[in-house]
């Protein structure tokens, strides 16, 4: 009993970080059909973000709110990674719809140019770099739609740019000289201290379970909760998924596909951020922090059958719970007496690189049965 | 013939560089009779960047040192130490054609450079075909012997061995069975193949072995594994590269493996700079094994500690990879000194048997191109240092192992020409 519920928590624990991880990019490449690889980086901008918190929260007058900061760092975070994410459609991504191959080339050398990015921009000014552009990408919707139809319109958003371009200056100026580890660049890779409440354990029907492994399960479900309502509740939701079905006739029927591209691409990336929330609770954070996920990332979205988030839930957990079951040995202490020859096999794959080699061989297999996943998605995708 | 071209050529670059050169008496620092041009050969991007910056730092600090005491004495003439900087970017090959271009094109009697085992591998042809000459400055796995390198870093015997034995026999978990840990590439795989021949022989038993992928941060299924290997505690050899032990060390604590339930972890890849990234309140209460320790307590270290601040900023540490290398630089002048030139083949033969007063300590080089040295365990400490709980005597290097299966009752000796890169003792 103990056993099992030790090692469904593991499949549970390492599948939660799949899931929360490739959740964003199931929106991305799963409804749009975007190959977004510079979600890894993504990733990574949300792991910065807690660590740029950590050391904002241990100021004075932030400090009696330190244990708060993993719960702000989770908005800051989907904020972060959601204004690039925007910044990245609006940019480069929206000219690219319809053609993967340039998108992969294209958003390859974006998450080059990020990982540089944070290698060598001082954090404090990196701060100040998104928002500014969050100010400049933001402050032009919230006039009034009086000023929004003026013909003047574009000197105020010229104006608001520069506005936003002041303040971001100056946030990073006044980070840079109030936090010393945040004013040099630095290719290092930095660390993330979870408050004292999250680290250790906690028991639970007689068996002890990390804090930070429950603390990321905790962030991956309600993200999937959230992210599901919306998508199914919301207005918002409603056309987004119009549009993933059938982009021409949506566009008849009134919805702005440009608004709606945008939307998602932002929530996706968002949700790209809080993953790196959580993986920087298990590792270092680093340039290279995302790119140690993107595959995984991918094989659980092809797994689950593009463009279906019941299908991108079971296939990580699936995963996880596989990689627990083969990497630890787990078979041969539920069967002890198994023969030989295939309790020796077995031993071979118990060990983490060679459960890797087992889990990819396993879902090669799986893919040659079914190619689109385990539910394929019918309807038209956002390419037709 | 080629040689002496090749130098010619290094001198002549590098008079071209320097603006004033005086003729006036050497000795005293700031005139000099003549420069020499050395390679320096170390990642300064891509992944391993961090660590082998720190080794180019030192470097330069040991040749300023040289010079501002006089530079390299060659025939009574005085040569001022100039370098040239090639970054090997992590990427093995293009560590191999940077050691070309150092060679062939800027004709450099020297190249100090490399820190993995890879990038050594990669270089190790070059050298050997233009019979020229690597200093190499990491601890590393050994089963290596050439004519062509210097290796100042330590061996198994000089590093894990005696860790070993001091967890076995005399750690809190004395008598404990083993669990090993590591990164999935050569020097984990062959320490531990070593670890576990010096387990058997010493009576203990090693009850689980894991490989981690380089890249991958998962060690959820590790935990188990050693959780189920070792329920009441143990010793745990950890032998994992960068990142992916500040996952490890985070994760285990959350799992409660930690020295207060009876599981204590030795470390072969943790020196003072990976305990300030990965944060001492995680390592607290761990061991580490190593030649040098910053918390090494006489003159010399304080000086070489010192000296690095002084140079680099109040927040840089020193750690052993930084110490072989400071020291190869200094056996490199001397050897060249007593040779009485720069022609890497006297200074081959006269590089076996200088002694230094390293940091650590009184090193020698010994006929395996390998150094004699100190070897220390220590016990990490909630400042971020070593609390150094033990020091053997000087130990001599074994370039080929005599506790792992291929190679024991072997040897090396360049300085008889029977012997060479392997013979049987």
């Amino acid at each position: 009993m103990e056993l099992l519920l030790d090692s469904l928590f593991n499949g549970v624990a390492i599948g939660s970080v799949l899931l929360v991880a490739a959740l964003g990019l199931a929106i991305v490449f799963g409804l749009m059909g975007v190959i977004n690889l510079a979600h890894g980086e993504l990733m990574m901008l949300g792991a910065y973000t807690t660590y740029v918190t950590q050391l904002i929260f241990k100021l004075p007058i932030l400090k009696p709110f330190y244990n708060s900061y993993i719960i702000v760092s989770i908005f800051l975070a989907f904020i972060v990674s959601g204004v690039v994410g925007i910044l990245l459609e609006k940019t480069v991504i929206r000219k690219l719809y319809g053609s993967p191959l340039e998108t992969l080339l294209a958003t390859w050398g974006v998450s080059l140019i990020l990982q540089q990015f944070v290698r060598s921009v001082p954090l404090a000014y990196g701060t100040g770099l998104v928002i500014s552009l969050l100010i400049g990408l933001f402050l032009p919707t919230t006039f009034p739609s009086k000023i929004k139809e003026s013909i003047n319109f574009k000197y105020f958003k010229f104006s608001s740019w520069i506005f936003a371009a002041l303040t971001g200056v100056l946030t990073g100026s006044v980070i840079s000289s109030s936090v010393s580890k945040l004013s040099r660049a630095s290719a290092r890779n930095v660390d993330v201290t979870a408050p004292s409440w999250m680290r250790g354990q906690v028991e639970i029907i007689g068996t002890a379970f990390p804090k930070t492994r429950l603390m990321i399960i905790v962030i991956t479900i309600i993200s999937v909760i959230a992210i599901t309502l919306f998508l199914n509740q919301s207005a918002w939701g409603m056309r987004i998924r119009a549009v993933t079905q059938n982009r021409q006739m949506s566009d008849c029927l009134g919805i702005s596909t440009e608004k709606v591209d945008i939307i998602t691409f932002g929530i996706g990336s968002g949700l790209a951020g809080v993953a790196g929330v959580a993986v920087s609770l298990l590792g270092s954070v680093g340039p290279n922090v995302g790119g140690n996920y993107i595959v995984g990332c991918f094989m659980v979205v092809v797994l689950g059958g593009v463009g279906n988030l019941l299908g991108t839930v079971l296939a990580s957990f699936g995963i996880g719970i596989m990689t627990d079951l083969i990497g630890a040995g787990r078979l041969l202490s539920i069967w002890p007496d198994m023969p030989l020859p295939l309790s020796n096999t077995i031993n071979f794959f118990a060990t983490t690189s060679m459960a890797r080699v087992m889990i990819f061989a396993l879902i090669v297999i799986f893919l040659q049965f079914k190619p689109t996943g385990l539910f394929p998605q019918k309807g038209r995708m956002v390419e037709n | 013939m080629r040689i002496s071209r090749r130098i010619l050529a290094g001198l002549a670059t590098a008079s071209l560089a320097v603006t004033a050169t005086s003729c006036g008496g050497g000795g005293t620092s700031g005139s000099f009779d003549d420069t020499v041009t050395v390679g320096i050969l170390h990642s300064l991007s891509g992944t391993m960047a961090i660590s082998e910056s720190t080794l180019v730092d030192t470097e330069k600090m040991a040749i300023e040192e040289i010079n501002a005491a006089g530079g390299v004495k060659v025939g009574g003439k005085s040569y001022k130490i100039e370098y040239i900087v090639e970054d090997g970017a992590s990427d093995w090959p293009t560590f191999a054609e940077k050691s070309k271009k150092l060679i062939d094109q800027d004709g450099v009697p020297v190249v100090f450079g490399g820190w993995t085992s890879a990038s050594r591998k990669a270089m190790l042809p070059v050298y050997e075909s233009k019979d020229a000459f690597l200093y190499y400055p990491i601890q590393y796995e050994a089963q290596e012997c050439s004519n062509n390198i210097f290796y100042t870093g330590a061996t198994p015997n000089q590093q894990s061995e005696p860790a070993t034995d001091f967890m076995y026999k005399r750690s809190p978990a004395a008598g404990g069975d083993f669990f090993l840990v590591g990164s999935d590439y050569v020097f984990p795989r062959t320490s531990n193949t070593i670890t576990k021949a010096q387990v058997k022989q010493l009576g203990g038993k090693v009850v689980g072995e894991d490989y981690l992928p380089l890249g991958n941060t998962e060690v959820a299924p590790i935990i188990s594994k050693i959780k189920k290997a070792l329920p009441e505690g143990g010793i745990i050899i950890n032998t994992l590269n960068g990142d992916q032990n500040v996952a490890f060390f985070k994760q285990i604590q959350d799992a409660g493996i930690t020295p207060s339930s009876g599981y204590y972890v030795m470390n072969y890849s943790i020196a003072e700079e990976e305990i300030s990234t990965i944060g001492p309140e995680f390592l607290e209460g761990h061991y580490g094994a190593w030649n040098y320790m910053m918390s090494i307590d006489t003159p010399a270290s304080k000086k070489f500690a010192a000296s690095f601040k002084k140079r680099w900023g109040s927040d840089r540490v020193v750690a052993d990879p930084q110490e072989s290398a400071y020291n190869m630089v200094y056996l490199w002048k001397q050897a060249v000194e007593d040779a009485g030139t720069f022609d890497d083949n006297a200074v081959r033969e006269a590089l076996v048997g200088q002694k230094f007063d390293a940091p650590q300590g009184p090193v020698e080089v010994m006929p395996n191109h390998h150094l004699s040295q100190t070897v220390r365990i220590g016990e990490i400490n909630a400042e971020g240092g070593f609390t150094i709980l033990e020091e053997t005597g000087v130990v001599l290097p074994q370039a080929w192992n005599q506790k792992h299966p291929s190679s024991k009752g072997f040897a090396c000796d360049w300085t008889d020409p029977s012997k060479g890169e392997k013979y049987k003792l």
